[in-house]
């Protein structure tokens, strides 16, 4: 059914026919790392894409930060507070944000807490399970404190562009960055489109 | 009324009289419920078991019936039920604050039951009383004219645990407020004058004087009443045996809950005569022998003078067997009250709720004039149109085609309330201008006004120069005004919420549709919205309006809609300059982590600072 | 006398009294979207997914009766945009964790995602708090999948005559709820043979320990898309699973 989408909330186009390479960076936050597996399993089309694009912070490079960047692809949701800051550092910093895979998109199987009291699975987890004695809850101020519920990343930040999929395949990840690169309005058909 | 805990034999016991009363005729469901409610205080999981044992219905039918009124409670509510009107008006009038005085008085939270099971405080839809807000319904009962020392005054009452007939009657007077009539208010004939009138013309020639005069109905849609009347008329039966058994149907849609509208409700309260005149004619016309009032259940008060009222008809011959002296004439007129549900003013869902079902927006066609109540063919009608009937069935088409304007013939009422010197009912010939009308109310700095309630019109000031009338400004009665000091987006985010609480959940658009508009109304309220909630509302908006099963979710973003085209600034204002803010306050979603782990440093928190990347982490 | 006929977009249908639109489309092999729509049961109209223009005016293909001569706009951008979005309605208005249902692959909601390239929920997730009901020995009900069609209703009481489901509740706090004082499923006479068993339309009447038995690609819509099975969707019968 020919669907003729409007890209989500505005997105901006990656400018095409720069001759400038791409930045892309990439982030993982309440996720499983599985959506980046798979953009890893584009296999030697890897080469391919560092032809047209640089990364920026990604499993590929070393950086903390990202800087100013054309795409960033997210995966994973929003559980905690650094996972707030790294989306805000990202939607600041690049120009096309894509939230890759189920738990970036709506949730993901770290939602399906949600229904539960944050405050009683902390008091189970540390202090009251069976072969728990003395036990504390991490107070540490070096870790992120968790939010009472976990978010997709759109509720948090404007997002560009999803590719659903827990995770989506690497065929669907090329074929977007792709359309997406070569200026088309990037489309996942059957059987690229699938959300599990 | 009491929370105790009955067992089952108990309640079988209690419920047995009730459903006696009704024949235990399953059609009377949402009648029987209401009425056992009475006697237990609630309607507990047991007692619906009961009820569908006794009705030989499956008992989910019966639960899912029971969950759909507002006013049917499947937990106990307390012996004290307070119900804040919550229409923009009462708003207005500080009805805010009146609950949550009462509230602190009574050291209760808002819908939740006291501890002591005695009282609970909750808002309702608009009761109709905006003219003398803002009011309450205490026990279904409605106060009016409140005022924080009544607040005070009724907590005492309450705490001190006195039955409503001990309270002070003043509180529970209801005023007409009729500031200006025509020919409908300032008509004085005696109780059967129409349907005598009508009888004397023969039903053929009634049905003429109806095409004649041009009567459009006054409950919203402006249809013409004589093409309704006729083609009930014309319609075939199911049998031909119900067609000699006269198994047509009138019915005066009494459920008034467009908020803002209250001039069924002084129709009901002084010219009851009048509107069993006119249901009694338009059974009459179309070959009826019964008809159906279908009373708000926030009118419930009214329904011993209307029993009353009837009864004396009935010995005066104008109801039951040979009416009006005319052998082979019976007509019998029964009160259904409603228990809270809005949507059950759309006539199909009425018939729904008459016949004791959820009340759900049928499937059209079949229209009712085909296939209404019970399948046979039916006439729904507003009060007020009823009304009109009766004026034409003695002066005569002709004489009511000659009031108003060509398209709108005769008057309409107009139920004021807002910012006005005096609020209450005026009746104007169609054709009149909004601000004549402004004029007259004494409304003297309006910036807009709302016709037709939430699902009309809002117009603003350059617009008063239109008038009342089927081709200009159609209303269904509501006229609420609005100061310049008053804030639009607040008008607005009122009726999101009042459309959102009243969506009967059957389609999609509607269900969901009108939460995501009040979660984005209430997000532009807290400062946190940006243009792209303004954009989600319009295409919301969009969406219901062409994919809504009825005119509820239709008209559920109009409100919205009108006051962004008119008042934009009003939104504006409240907009944040980034391009998007999470609807949820994130600071407040790490509360509880704080609390568990006693963390107080600023990485627990998020603020101003922490918006800006690396500031805070 | 030949034989009346619709315009769908653009295309002559025929159909006979008493059709509707979407039995015409559907006879023609002609897909409109549909969730609440089952060929057995009497329309309900109230997903509206299967919203057409016809004649310029938004009606329900499902319950509307096709006339004679009647233009019918469906395959459209502005008519796919708003399914879209009410696909997001139901997705947000309910918990769908797809890679955790036992339905994925097989469900209805999801294959008009597909079909209709709905990439996000686009609203903020309601994230409902709905118990499963693990009590019956055969069925599970996760009610966080319940879209609402009244299928299940209408099956069990037109079909098996037990009237074990019914909706409670308004607006969006309408709810699936079963014929018990108890509200479980095991103290109802439902059973696996029962017709409401077999026709939800996503993953909320699950037969138990029978999960995930197809494996990935095989499944009903990884075959072929929705769009493309109306011959099969028109061919639904008490027999056949949704
Ligand atoms: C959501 C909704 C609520 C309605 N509420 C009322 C009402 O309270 N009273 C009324 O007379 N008509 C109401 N109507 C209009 C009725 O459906 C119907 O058109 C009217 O009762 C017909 O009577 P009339 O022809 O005399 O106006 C409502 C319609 C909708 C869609
Ligand atoms: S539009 Fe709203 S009120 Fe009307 S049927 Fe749909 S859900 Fe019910
Ligand atoms: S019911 Fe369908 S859409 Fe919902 S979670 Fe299961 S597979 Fe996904
Ligand atoms: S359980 Fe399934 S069939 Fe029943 S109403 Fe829900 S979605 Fe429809
Ligand atoms: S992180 Fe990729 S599917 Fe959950
Ligand atoms: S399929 Fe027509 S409304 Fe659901």
């Amino acid at each position: 059914m020919g669907a003729e989408r409007e890209p989500e909330r505005g997105a901006e186009r990656v400018v095409v026919g720069d001759k400038r390479k791409l930045r892309l960076a990439t982030a993982s936050l309440a996720g499983c790392f599985g959506c980046h597996m798979s953009l890893l399993d584009i296999d030697e089309r890897l080469f391919e894409l560092v032809e047209r694009v640089d990364f920026d912070r990604s499993p590929l490079t070393d950086i903390k930060h990202c800087g100013a960047c054309d795409i960033g692809l997210i995966e994973g949701g929003i559980c905690n507070a650094e996972n707030v800051h790294v989306l805000r550092e990202f939607r600041s910093h690049c120009k096309v944000l894509i939230a890759v895979g189920a738990c970036a998109v709506n949730g993901g199987l770290p939602a399906q807490r949600n229904h539960l009291d944050l405050g009683q699975c902390l008091q189970e987890i540390y202090l009251t399970a069976p072969d728990i004695v003395g036990g504390k809850i991490p107070n540490d101020p070096e870790l992120p404190l968790p939010l009472d519920k976990v978010h997709p990343i759109h509720e948090i930040v404007r997002i560009d562009y999803f590719i659903p999929g827990c995770p989506p395949s690497g065929d669907a990840i090329w074929k977007f960055l792709t359309d997406l690169l070569d200026g088309r309005t990037p489309r996942l058909g059957h059987p690229l489109l699938h959300f599990d | 009324m009491s929370e105790e805990c009955f067992d089952a034999e108990e309640l079988e016991e209690l419920l047995r009289p009730v459903v006696e009363r009704h024949n235990g005729e399953p059609l009377q469901l949402v009648q029987i419920l209401r009425e056992a409610q009475e006697v237990v205080g609630y309607l507990p999981a047991a007692l619906l078991t009961a009820t569908a044992r006794a009705l030989k219905l499956p008992r989910a039918q019966v639960e899912g019936v029971a969950g759909f009124y507002s006013f049917f409670h499947l937990t106990p509510p307390g012996r004290y039920r307070v119900l804040f009107s919550d229409n923009i008006t009462d708003r207005m009038l500080g009805s805010g604050e009146l609950l949550d005085r009462l509230c602190n008085k009574l050291w209760v939270e808002r819908r939740k039951l006291s501890e002591d099971g005695l009282v609970s405080v909750d808002t309702t839809s608009c009761t109709g009383m905006c003219d003398q807000g803002p009011a309450l319904l205490v026990n279904g009962q409605p106060l009016t004219r409140l005022s924080g020392e009544r607040i005070d005054r009724i907590s005492e009452l309450i705490r001190a645990q006195l039955p409503l007939g001990d309270w002070p009657a003043e509180y529970f007077r209801v005023e007409d407020n009729i500031r200006r009539r025509d020919t409908l208010l300032s008509a004085e004939w005696p109780a059967g004058e129409a349907l005598r009138a009508a009888i004397a013309r023969g039903s053929e020639a009634m049905l003429a004087e109806m095409k004649l005069s041009n009567l459009r109905g006054r409950g919203g849609a402006g249809f013409t009443t004589a093409i309704k009347w006729e083609s009930a008329r014309r319609a075939a039966c199911h049998t031909e045996a119900d067609a000699q058994a006269g198994a047509r149907y009138v019915i005066c849609n009494a459920d008034e809950g467009e908020p803002g509208t209250f001039k069924d409700r002084v129709l009901l309260s002084s010219y009851p005569d009048l509107v069993f005149d006119g249901l009694s004619v338009a059974g009459f016309t179309i070959g009826a022998r019964k008809g159906l009032i279908y009373l708000r259940g926030e009118y419930a008060y009214l329904l011993p003078a209307l029993r009353e009222n009837l009864e004396r008809r009935r010995r005066s011959g104008l109801l039951g067997r040979a009416v009006g002296g005319e052998v082979g004439l019976d007509f019998e007129i029964d009160i259904h009250l409603g228990a809270g549900a809005y949507v059950c003013g759309e006539e199909t869902a009425l018939l729904e709720s008459l016949e004791g079902k959820r009340g759900i927006p049928r499937i059209r066609p079949p229209f009712p004039v085909t296939a209404g109540y019970r399948g046979q063919p039916t006439v729904v009608n507003n009060v007020e149109t009823l009304c009109k009937a009766a004026l034409i069935a003695i002066r005569g088409g002709a004489w009511f085609a000659g009031l108003g304007t060509k398209q709108s013939t005769g008057s309409k009422l107009l139920s004021i309330s807002g910012d006005v010197e005096m609020p209450g009912i005026y009746e104007y010939p169609f054709g009149v201008s909004v601000e004549q009308v402004l004029q007259d109310c004494g409304a003297g700095n309006a910036q807009a006004v709302q016709v037709s309630g939430p699902s009309g019109v809002c117009l603003a000031m350059h617009e008063f120069s239109r008038s009342i009338a089927f081709e200009d400004v159609p209303t269904a009665g509501a006229f609420m005004v609005f100061g310049s000091h008053r804030d639009m987006f607040e008008v607005a985010r009122n009726f999101a919420h009042f459309f959102k609480h009243e969506s009967c959940g059957f389609c999609t658009p509607c269900r969901v549709g009108t939460s995501l508009v009040a979660n984005c109304m209430d997000k532009i309220g807290k400062g946190l919205g940006t243009q792209y909630e303004i954009n989600q509302i319009f295409k919301i908006h969009r969406l219901l309006h062409a994919a809504s099963h009825c005119g509820l979710g239709q008209a559920a973003c109009n409100p919205l809609f009108d006051t962004l085209q008119k008042f934009r600034p009003a939104y504006e204002r409240r907009l944040c300059s980034l391009d998007f803010e999470p609807a949820f306050d994130l600071d407040q979603a790490l509360a509880a982590a704080r609390q568990m782990t006693g963390r107080d440093d600023p990485a627990a928190h998020f603020g101003f600072a922490a918006r800006l990347p690396g500031v805070a982490s | 006398m030949t034989q009346p006929s619709i315009l769908l977009d653009g295309l002559p249908v025929p159909f006979v009294d008493g059709q509707t639109i979407m039995d015409a489309a559907m006879a023609a092999d002609i897909f409109i979207p549909h969730l609440c729509h089952h060929p057995e049961f009497k329309p309900q109209g109230s997903c509206k997914l299967c919203t057409v223009k016809a004649n310029g005016r938004y009606v329900s293909a499902c319950t509307l009766p096709a006339r004679d001569g009647m233009e019918v706009e469906n395959n459209s951008p502005d008519l796919n945009d708003k399914r879209r979005t009410l696909l997001q309605m139901l997705f947000v208005e309910g918990n769908h964790f797809c890679p955790s249902c036992e339905k994925s692959g097989n469900c209805m909601l999801q294959a008009l995602a597909y079909e209709l390239e709905m990439l996000s929920p686009h609203f903020d997730q309601f994230y409902p708090n709905r118990a499963v009901d693990a009590s019956h020995p055969e069925v599970l009900l996760d009610f966080n999948r319940c879209i609402l069609c009244e299928l299940c209703v209408r099956a069990s009481r037109d079909v098996d005559r037990k009237s074990v489901f019914s909706l409670s509740g308004r607006g969006i706090d309408k709810h699936l709820i079963v014929n018990a004082e108890s509200g479980r499923l095991a103290d109802t006479d439902f059973s696996w043979a029962d017709k409401a068993a077999h026709v939800c339309p996503v993953g909320v009447i699950l037969k138990k320990r029978s999960g995930f038995a197809v494996p990935i690609g095989k499944r009903r819509y990884d075959v072929e898309p929705i769009g493309m099975q109306v011959e099969r969707l028109a061919a639904r019968s008490a027999d056949e699973e949704s």
